[in-house]
């Protein structure tokens, strides 16, 4: 279960939003919308701990979220506009980082994304939007609770956003959480909406 | 088992970090070796710029022998210095960053990494290389002992405050100008106290001193640079 209650949040001078109150509870999701620069992506990197709240407070199953960050950022899997690929890496061993921290199993994760058969090719042969699955590859592979999506269908052809759908629901059928701020349509059934203005 | 459970997860605790700085460490190495040129350019840029130093004074042994420690010292502080624009900056412009911060170690865990993956292969190669290329500069015997001595805690203290000042300038405008600028002061006490062993022990001095100074530095820094570069990365990727 994880609730806001009154956050805002600083980008330089500008308050880029004030007062956001939500609550996600287990196995439910919620939609970030609203025009560029109103703070979606903030929001998402507030939520993972990355970015301090200027006020209010993220609770945790009752607790403060952000009082042990090492800990929270257990609890979430963050994938940003940017796909963290490193380019002279194979598209396996730009995994391994993340099958580390987990122990999850590399092949599996790949499978999920239908990247199996470019396992051993250099990052840097791979599409955009191959690039991009790389790194909702992480999502499989973490253990985390909360998954953090900024964008995540950009670039994806209509096969992988299905296989995103099958991974978001998969994920909230174990109980799991997803904030997701997009422009498109996300395969999210029932996802609550959250507008920033 | 009620008495011995805090015991138990405090070592669970202490096991999860210790693996978790391994993977670091491990990405590190594993990045560093797949960017072999970018690894080898500062062994080769130590190699080479020392070597100029017999073509540009003359080969006499007593000058260059007499010079050589501050030769070896400068020129590894140089060298030191190549790979450090990139140590953060990669991975903060691929996003790599947010990434290694939410792997559930505190920044300072991060940095740490980071610093100990730059002494692995910056620092110790530069080290090794030490030797021969002080023979080639007519050192004399009596010095090349405490000269490589010396470069053990005086590398480490280079990599420490080298990761310190590449995460503070991260995220700073032409921050790669920067960089030098405020880590060539930092380092002076460790180049004195460095070039100050060999030059001792070729005077027939003992060493001692210096190199117990420089073991003194790398205590302050072990914990100090750490939080610093973890205060950097936070503030970076904030």
């Amino acid at each position: 279960m994880l609730q806001a209650a009154g956050l805002a949040a600083f980008r330089g001078e500008r308050l880029v939003f004030r007062d956001i109150d939500f609550a996600v509870a287990a196995g439910g999701a919620l939609l970030l919308t609203g025009p560029n620069g109103s703070g979606k992506s903030t929001l998402l990197r507030l939520l993972a701990g990355l970015l301090r709240p200027a006020a209010g407070m993220l609770i945790w199953d009752g607790e403060d979220a952000l009082s042990d960050p090492p800990m929270h950022a257990m609890r979430v899997a963050y994938v940003g506009h940017q796909d963290a690929v490193k380019p002279g890496l194979t598209a396996a061993e730009n995994l391994h980082f993340a099958a580390r921290l987990s122990g999850a199993d590399v092949g599996e994760a790949l499978l999920t994304v239908g990247l199996e058969e470019l396992a051993d090719l250099p990052a840097r042969m791979l599409s955009a939007g191959q690039k991009r699955r790389l790194a909702l590859a992480r999502l499989v592979l973490s253990r985390a609770s909360l998954w953090l999506l900024d964008e995540p269908t950009l670039g994806l052809d209509t096969a992988s956003v299905e296989r995103l759908g099958n991974m978001l629901g998969a994920h909230r059928a174990r109980g799991g959480l997803v904030v997701a701020a997009t422009h498109l349509t996300l395969p999210l059934p029932d996802a609550a909406d959250l507008r920033l203005a | 088992m009620a008495g011995s459970s805090p015991a138990t997860t405090a070592t669970a605790r202490l096991v999860t970090v210790v693996r978790r700085f391994t993977a670091v460490v491990a990405r590190e190495l594993r990045l560093s070796l797949r960017h072999g040129a970018d690894t080898l350019a500062a062994l080769l840029f130590f190699l080479l710029t020392a070597s100029l130093f017999p073509l540009a004074i003359g080969p006499a042994p007593e000058t260059l022998g007499r010079i050589a420690p501050g030769i070896v010292w400068v020129c590894s502080l140089l060298a030191a210095l190549l790979p450090l624009d990139r140590l953060f900056g990669a991975d903060f412009e691929d996003g790599s960053l947010d990434q290694l911060m939410l792997c559930g170690l505190p920044p300072a865990a991060i940095a740490m990494a980071k610093a100990m993956a730059h002494w692995l292969v910056t620092g110790l190669p530069l080290l090794l290389a030490a030797a021969p290329l002080a023979v080639m500069l007519r050192m004399p015997d009596s010095a090349i002992a405490p000269l490589l001595i010396g470069l053990l805690p005086g590398t480490m203290l280079l990599s420490l405050l080298g990761t310190t000042v590449a995460a503070i300038v991260l995220g700073a405008r032409r921050g790669g100008v920067l960089l030098p600028l405020l880590i060539l002061p930092l380092a002076a006490p460790v180049l004195i106290f460095g070039v100050g062993a060999a030059d001792a022990a070729s005077g027939g001095l003992s060493p001692r001193p210096h190199l117990l100074l420089l073991a003194a530095l790398l205590a302050a820094a072990l914990p100090l640079c750490p939080l610093a570069a973890g205060a950097g990365l936070r503030s970076a990727t904030e």
